[in-house]
């Protein structure tokens, strides 16, 4: 087993369809299924799986995009914090190209002598940190629950070895919240959610209680094809019952309890608060900051942020297609100005994007 | 951006720092996130630079065998 290959294997592909056809026979009205992570996103389109399945299964892909997702305003700061003097800005590579407000971005910015560098992994601020001890090391705090962990134990680290010279501008968010908006939005009707497989690593499956609550089903599921297409029968399966339930395909990522490690990590520097989210707005008690406990590692409490005027993108459709109401193509911008090469708004630059997806693969 | 990937542990350093092969290509990967005992020859799910999972090998291979019968008996 190398837990890849296995996971492709066509007859088990080909018999998912037929059991996906069948079951989708005996419930006579449109489902749509959202999946909520970007890397299901970006799966579906590679393996084609949207083509596979029948005319009646409409696949729409949700908020899971932490890059997308990031607000003008954040972005608008991050390029701030990585003028200033004496900083080496580190993120992770997708947020490079995304535009802020005044059209610059990381990219263009690091072009005119900033000191950004793409980090792969969180824990490389740390080498950076005593290789550089008379800068300040900022680390882009982007992600979900998969990631935090990542960030707060490098932070943990450096604090057991006295560098003092990193902090984190953490603009971290939380899935939870985010599902419990999309469920409530009167513009979205989804049968069944697709649960985001590495996240759910992390929170378990009692995270997601509040799907099952609202009638409708929900499945942790995995990022190959089997797994995909077995989610989708699970979830299939649970409307034809009409037996709600959290249910986990991706069981050899993820156990019910999660990992409590990795949470108590988070729990332990960060603290949720209300923030906003790029085209949907604020989602109650979503977004992780800093513990005063941990202030020294906190960006914001060591720099003095002026007030940007924030603006959102113009003709930019990300709001609606992040909460899943638009599809890609229906954007205007689509293809005719808004392309990899030259990205309008996030969903476009960041590579698990819902439209950078839709271009490369349909 | 939650991209994982699962790998086998080739060695673990006194940092609990461990090579990791994934498909061929060895990466280093940090072990302080897992949450169980790990050693050389398991299998974890990795993340940005960090291991996040260790996979239960038993457990992921019955799953398969069972969704390989119940396609090929047509139980459902
Ligand atoms: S195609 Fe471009 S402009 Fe339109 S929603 Fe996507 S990122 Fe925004």
């Amino acid at each position: 087993m190398k837990y890849i290959d296995e996971y492709r294997d066509p007859a088990l592909v080909q018999g998912l369809l037929t059991k996906i056809r069948k079951s989708v026979g005996r419930i006579n009205h449109p489902v749509t299924i959202m999946e909520i992570c970007g890397s299901h996103t970006c799966a579906i389109g590679r393996f084609g799986i949207k083509k596979m399945l029948p005319d009646n299964i409409n696949l729409v892909s949700g908020p899971g995009c932490p890059v997308c997702v990031t607000s003008a305003r954040d972005v608008d700061i991050a390029l701030y914090l990585a003028s200033q003097e004496n900083v080496i800005f580190a993120t992770f590579g997708d947020m490079l190209r995304v535009p802020g407000s005044n059209g610059n971005s990381l990219q263009k910015q690091r072009a005119e002598g900033c000191d950004v560098r793409i980090v792969s992994s969180a824990d490389e601020c740390i080498d950076l940190a005593q290789n550089f001890p008379q800068k300040e090391i900022i680390l882009m705090g982007i992600g979900f629950e998969t990631t935090t962990p990542t960030v707060a134990v490098t932070v943990e680290i450096c604090r057991k070895r006295g560098i003092k010279n990193f902090s984190v501008f953490s603009v971290h968010k939380i899935v939870p919240p985010a599902i419990h908006a999309l469920i409530t939005d009167p513009g979205l009707n989804i049968d069944g959610f697709l649960c985001p497989g590495h996240v759910s690593t992390m929170i378990g499956s009692n995270a997601y209680s509040m799907i099952p609550a609202a009638s409708c089903a929900a499945v942790i599921t995995g990022f190959e094809p089997v797994d995909i297409l077995e989610g989708i029968w699970m979830i299939l399966t649970q409307i034809g019952n009409k037996k709600f339930e959290v249910a986990i395909q991706y069981s050899r990522g993820v156990k019910p309890e999660g990992n409590l490690l990795a949470m108590k990590l988070i729990e332990s520097v960060f603290k949720t608060e209300t923030v906003e989210w790029r085209g949907i707005g604020l989602i109650t008690e979503s977004g992780l900051v800093f513990r005063k406990a941990y202030a020294a590692y906190d960006t914001l409490a060591k720099f003095t942020v002026p007030d940007i005027k924030s603006l959102e993108l113009k003709g930019c459709g990300c709001g609606d297609i992040l909460r899943g109401i638009k599809s890609p193509d229906q954007c205007a911008l689509f293809r005719k100005v808004c392309t990899p090469q030259n990205p309008i708004g996030p969903c476009m630059v960041s590579s698990e994007g819902s439209c950078s997806t839709y271009y490369k693969y349909y | 951006m939650c991209i994982g990937f699962p790998g086998k542990i080739i060695s673990i350093d006194k940092d609990n720092y461990a090579i990791i092969d994934i498909s061929g290509t060895k990466r280093e990967v940090c072990l302080d996130i897992v949450d169980e005992p790990v050693q050389i020859g398991d299998y974890v799910i990795t993340h940005a630079g960090f291991a996040i999972h260790k996979i239960d090998v038993e457990l992921a291979r019955e799953k398969l065998a069972m969704l390989k019968e119940l396609i090929e008996n047509e139980i459902y």
